[in-house]
């Protein structure tokens, strides 16, 4: 069987969820082959192993992690070349997208991002216009470059564990790669909570808030079901929550099991970026919101009274 | 300095959005066209650098006809002057066959810093900038909350979903910028008179040397196959709180097994 090609997400110990989704999808049309950028590789083997990587290929130099986008696609091109893959998959997050778009001009191979699903012949679901349209579509040049959207496709491990045999790569990064150098880094504090965009639980708020001080309400909510924060675009322009968080047409896509919207409209704006959550619920105190349209559950009335008695509700049964 | 932003005529996001049963391609007739709004902020950063270090700023876009609206809007902000890729033989291109009539086109007119915004709200494939940096052998600086100018050297924080990096590199580059980064201008009366005598140079595939094969529907790399709009959702329960909303909420979730 070909390789499907499976591009790595990890943070140098553990690996990122989108990993294993992606080899939840690969099993299906070929022998997964990981390929892992930097250090961490031997700490990841037995998860790759256990949701069916037969190979690994490790290029473990840190020089990955120094520079934009770059020798990541030099990385893959020079192992597409060697083991003609049937496919590439990669994680849909902003960078995947950008090591993926540099790949295809590399291989002169078609790409298709965003994709929620991967079926027979690796014809791929997608949702156009912020989930208004469902499309299929196909590369019909090339070798496929998928860039697959996280927390889309369920990850499970494989009936039988794959060999997860690590193949040393050592991929000299050009000069040219080295363009775009990172020389700093910022990790805002986001505490115990899960990633925005992996996160199984989303609890967003909105204008309804009323202040950033308010967002602590929305935090509270969200740790108690041990979810994500998400706010609304009337929240991030406002200043009351930082822009990373924003869900919607110009912020993140996310499709959570659960989406909490609280004080939210639902213009249209925001809706792109949820409505293909799986269970959507609603708190808002005007029964004439859009939002209520795509509700499983919702409760028209204050969220200053709705929340609080749901986050004691919540603690109750989970303590 | 010699910066171009790059824009894109897209359908209006508040307007109803969908594509074409005869090719499936984006139906554009279907729904106002405005200027993709992240790129209104690539502008703005354009117009800021070239008013602090110098410079021209060309608008370019690649579009139907149509496009020219779009065009003339970024002129008013400001911009210098304009060029418009126009070519029936681009409909129904995909990212790839884009990336490679923009990078022909940039390579023809020159720069020192081409802008774009992160993503465009119809196909939202976020690689454009990325496959530029690539084909056109420049640093790639994508996803831009702020920039930073020093003779030729630049410097932004890239925005990641864990905070951001501070990301170096030396001009000529191409950068793309997310919302926030700035606040588009407005444009003004006398922007709007003076924007309808600034030069539009219009280039066709033939002028770029750009072989028809590689782009539109025929060459794209990529298809759509099926597409149908999705089903409405069924109707949910809604209740109204009557001091007992958060508990029934709770209830709700104790159901579904997500407490």
């Amino acid at each position: 069987m070909a390789e499907i090609l499976v591009l790595a997400e990890h943070d140098g110990e553990s690996v990122k969820k989108v990993t294993l989704e992606l080899l939840t999808a690969a099993r299906q049309f070929g022998d997964p082959a990981v390929v892992w950028t930097g250090p961490g590789v031997e700490a990841a083997r037995s998860r790759l192993a256990e949701f069916g990587a037969a190979k690994v290929y490790a290029a473990e130099s840190a020089d990955y992690d120094e520079y934009v986008a770059a020798p990541k696609a030099e990385l893959l091109a020079e192992l597409v070349h060697r083991v003609s893959p049937a496919a590439v998959l990669i994680p849909g997050a902003a960078e995947g997208r950008e090591v993926g778009g540099r790949l295809a001009v590399k291989i002169g191979s078609g790409i298709l991002t965003d994709v929620v699903g991967l079926g027979d012949d690796l014809v791929a679901d997608q949702v156009n216009f912020g989930g208004a349209i469902n499309v299929t579509s196909r590369v019909r040049s090339g070798v496929p470059i998928i860039a697959v959207r996280p927390n889309a496709i369920a990850a499970e491990p494989a009936a039988a564990p794959g060999a997860a045999v690590i193949e040393p790569v050592a991929a000299e990064i050009s000069e040219a790669a080295r363009a775009a150098r990172i020389t700093g880094r910022v990790v805002q504090e986001r505490g115990e909570r899960p990633e925005l965009t992996e996160a199984s639980i989303v609890v967003s708020g909105g204008r309804g808030v009323g202040s950033g001080e308010n967002m602590a309400l929305i935090e509270r909510l969200a740790d108690s079901l041990g979810a994500a924060v998400g706010a609304s675009r009337a929240v991030t322009d406002a200043g009351w929550y930082p822009h990373q968080f924003q869900v919607g047409q110009t912020g993140k896509t996310v499709s959570p099991q659960l989406y909490v919207a609280v004080g939210i409209s639902g213009a249209i704006q925001h809706r792109a970026g949820m409505q293909t959550s799986k269970t959507i619920m609603v708190v808002n105190k005007d029964p004439e919101a859009p939002i209520f349209e795509l509700a499983d559950f919702g409760v028209v009335g204050d969220l200053f009274k709705v929340v609080p008695q749901l986050v004691e509700e919540i603690e109750k049964r989970t303590s | 300095m010699n910066i171009v932003v790059c824009i894109k005529q897209v359908p209006d996001t508040w307007s109803e959005r969908t594509l074409k049963a005869s090719d499936n391609t984006l139906d554009r007739d279907a729904a106002d066209a405005v200027i993709n709004e992240t790129d209104e902020f690539a502008v703005e950063e354009g117009l800021r650098l070239a008013e602090a270090h110098g410079g021209e700023v060309t608008i370019f876009s690649m579009g139907p006809e149509r496009a020219t609206e779009a065009i003339r809007k970024a002129l008013s902000m400001g911009a210098d002057k304009a060029v418009h890729l126009v070519d029936d033989g681009l409909a129904g291109t995909d990212a790839l066959g884009t990336s490679a009539a923009i990078a022909a086109v940039l390579a023809q007119i020159g720069f020192d810093l081409v802008i774009l915004g992160a993503e465009s709200t119809d196909a939202r494939t976020g690689v454009l900038a990325a496959m530029l940096a690539e084909r056109l052998g420049v640093p790639q600086l994508t996803l831009a909350s702020k920039v930073q100018i020093d003779g030729s050297a630049i410097t932004i924080h890239r925005l990641m979903d864990y905070g951001y990096d501070t990301v170096e590199a030396t001009l000529p580059a191409v950068l793309s910028v997310v919302e926030k980064i700035n606040e588009p201008r407005y444009p003004s009366f006398k922007g709007i008179m003076a924007a309808k005598k600034k030069p539009v140079q219009t280039l066709t595939l033939a002028d770029i040397g750009v072989d028809p094969g590689a782009v539109g529907l025929a060459g794209a790399a990529t298809e759509v196959q099926t597409w149908a709009k999705r089903p409405p959702k069924q109707a949910g329960t809604i209740v109204t709180d009557d001091g007992d909303g958060g508990a029934k909420a709770a209830e709700f979730l104790a159901e579904r097994k997500f407490i």
